[in-house]
């Protein structure tokens, strides 16, 4: 009983993490630019994928990582500058469309260059499982967990003490504003996707050992992170976090105890229910509409 | 609006009269078909997305009930065809009158997330319960049959699907003109104004989500019975986004931009095809394009450059 669920939490709490990470990076793009990014998914699958190739082309674990996190930021921002700054202020449906063109284009650059096969990473350090309880736990999934912690950590740092995130911060709550006391709230939008495609490639890559990876991977890891951060009351840091790892969590409990084969509908069927019992997620302060 | 709108559902009536005639072989024909039944679906969700300002992500969902319904309730409990095109539509009328309330409370990208999360759940329920819909293979399509006369064939579905076309463009055109259309209208321009005014806000954004909500349905059921055919991609997140797609690029809020969306966006896997293995990203870079240069969608910019006519 007990092994079995901890089985689950601890699947749930790794691929969870996966989600926290992105959907950190939907809150994000969304805090600086009300943009929703659709294409926060295939930097999941940049990173895994690159970090497959990479490594498959002789350099070593450390400085693939290292490049599977940077090229997708660059990605991002090369995005940023040639989609999104163009169209500022844009409808949120042009926006989105614009996203989704993206995430396409980027998908079908990797599934020309890398094909369609499923490819996996070796574990960071080592396949022994770990017996807690009765429940096996992947070394990898440490690794994950870890590092997850440690980004947020990071973040938190970042926003409440240094001045680029207290700018981000304040361009988040108030654009006109931010701008009035001098913050560059372009350079804030731009570091924005930057940071949000590094945050998406780095989940891709620590979750690609357990879960594998392939050029469509990106579509449901992507919109499992929107559901996290609407579910955290898109615009919360903590929110998207605990968003994040809640999805993973009930996913994996979901498939465990109700149905394995409708794992994937859980997030939705979740969310559809937190969205009609409390409309702004689970964290969302109570939005006032300004006429 | 136009001075004469109905100049535009003249030409679309000539040209679809006339097009049988020209169009070389069966693969045009069946092409013409698909252009026509996704330019009605678009119509619907233009409706919705550019009259009333409200976006789903979702809607292949409606389509994939109207089609599972013309594939299931014939083969697995005999129903007639036609019954079952019209049990699919209030199905899914239903579905959408239900989930509306709660869900346009909702605004802006939650309402996007909630419709998005239900076509992904439709998706799933068509892949799993494979009793009932075949799973990921899809299932055969029994043809509309009147006594012992069955409509079958791309010219007879030609016919079928040009009058809905013809018809929709022609309702577009009424209820756009009505107070009802004047009514959304104000609703995407200020939802809050139009309180005040006196447009009650969530039965006009309740009645458009419906009645859209049929009309993909009713279109699902007619792909169906036409393709002979249903598979879980007539209904999947990537379907939707299509759908967005052509209402975004035509234009929203445009009538005959509509058509055009549907037109377009439907030729282009087909012209798309000598790219081998490319259609993905010509796909997302047109459609990245097309919104940073014309975000308005393409009639409406079109229309603004060339006369003052419209």
């Amino acid at each position: 009983m007990l092994a079995e669920f901890l089985q689950f939490l601890f699947s749930g709490i790794t691929v969870g993490s996966t989600y926290a990470l992105a959907a950190l990076g939907f809150t994000l793009i969304y805090n600086s630019s009300h943009v929703i990014n659709f294409a926060q998914g295939e930097f999941i699958m940049l990173g895994g994928m690159l970090a497959v190739y990479f490594t498959h082309s002789g350099l070593g674990l450390p400085l693939s990582l290292v490049l599977a996190i940077v090229l997708p930021a660059i990605v991002g921002l090369v995005m940023e500058k040639v989609a999104i700054e163009p169209v500022k202020g844009a409808e949120p449906v042009t926006l989105i469309i614009i996203t989704i063109g993206a995430s396409l284009v980027l998908r079908g650059l990797v599934q020309i260059w890398l094909g369609k096969g499923t490819f996996s990473l070796p574990a960071f350090s080592g396949e022994q499982p770990i017996n807690v309880l009765g429940a096996t736990l992947m070394p990898q999934s440490l690794w994950v967990l870890g590092v997850t912690a440690v980004v947020v950590l990071c973040l938190w740092y970042f926003f409440a003490r240094t001045l680029m995130g207290k700018a981000m911060l304040a361009t988040s709550f108030n654009r006109v504003a931010a701008e009035l006391v001098g913050i560059n709230t372009d350079g804030v939008l731009f570091l924005s996707f930057a940071m949000s495609a590094a945050l998406g490639a780095l989940g891709g890559i620590l979750i690609t050992p357990i879960t594998l990876t392939s050029y469509d991977a990106g579509i449901m890891l992507g919109l499992k992170g929107f559901v996290g951060a609407v579910l955290g009351g898109l615009g919360s840091g903590l929110g998207a976090v605990v968003g994040g790892l809640l999805v993973g969590v009930l996913e994996a409990m979901g498939a465990g105890y109700i149905s394995s084969s409708y794992k994937d509908a859980m997030p939705f069927v979740l969310i559809l229910l937190i969205l009609f019992f409390r409309p702004s997620g689970l964290f969302g302060g109570k939005a006032t509409d300004r006429v | 609006m136009s001075k004469h709108p109905y100049r535009g559902l003249t030409l679309i009536a000539a040209v679809l009269l006339l097009l049988p005639l020209v169009l070389p072989n069966s693969f045009y024909v069946d092409l013409a078909i698909r252009m026509a039944i996704n330019a009605v679906i678009v119509l619907g969700l233009n409706l919705l997305i550019g009259f009333a300002g409200q976006i789903s992500l979702g809607h292949a969902g409606f389509i994939g009930i109207g089609a599972y319904a013309s594939a299931a309730l014939p083969t697995h409990f005999g129903w007639h065809p036609l019954l079952a095109v019209v049990a699919g539509a209030i199905a899914a009328g239903a579905l959408a009158a239900v989930l509306a309330r709660p869900i346009f409370r909702l605004k802006g990208h939650y309402l996007a997330m909630a419709t998005l999360g239900l076509g992904i759940i439709i998706n799933i329920v068509v892949r799993n319960e494979a009793a009932l819909t075949g799973g990921p293979d899809g299932m055969a399509v029994p043809p509309m049959v009147f006594g012992s006369f069955e409509i079958s064939g791309d010219k007879p579905w030609y016919w079928i699907v040009a009058s809905l076309l013809c018809f929709s463009i022609w309702a577009s055109i009424i209820l756009i003109d009505s107070p009802f259309g004047r009514a959304l209208r104000a609703l995407h321009g200020s939802e809050v104004a139009s309180k005040v005014v006196g447009v009650n806000v969530l039965r006009y954004k309740l009645t458009v989500f419906v009645m859209s909500a049929m009309f993909a349905s009713i279109m699902g059921s007619v792909t169906a019975l036409y393709v002979g055919f249903v598979t879980p991609n007539l209904a999947d997140f990537f379907h939707s986004i299509e759908l967005v797609t052509m209402v975004v690029i035509g234009g929203m809020g445009s009538i005959y931009g509509s058509v055009l969306g549907a037109v377009l966006l439907t030729a282009l896997p087909q012209a798309l095809a000598t790219f081998e293995g490319w259609e993905t990203v010509v796909f997302g870079a047109i459609l990245m394009l097309s919104m940073i240069f014309m975000p308005k969608g393409l009639v409406p910019t079109l229309a603004a450059r060339f006369g003052k006519g419209e």
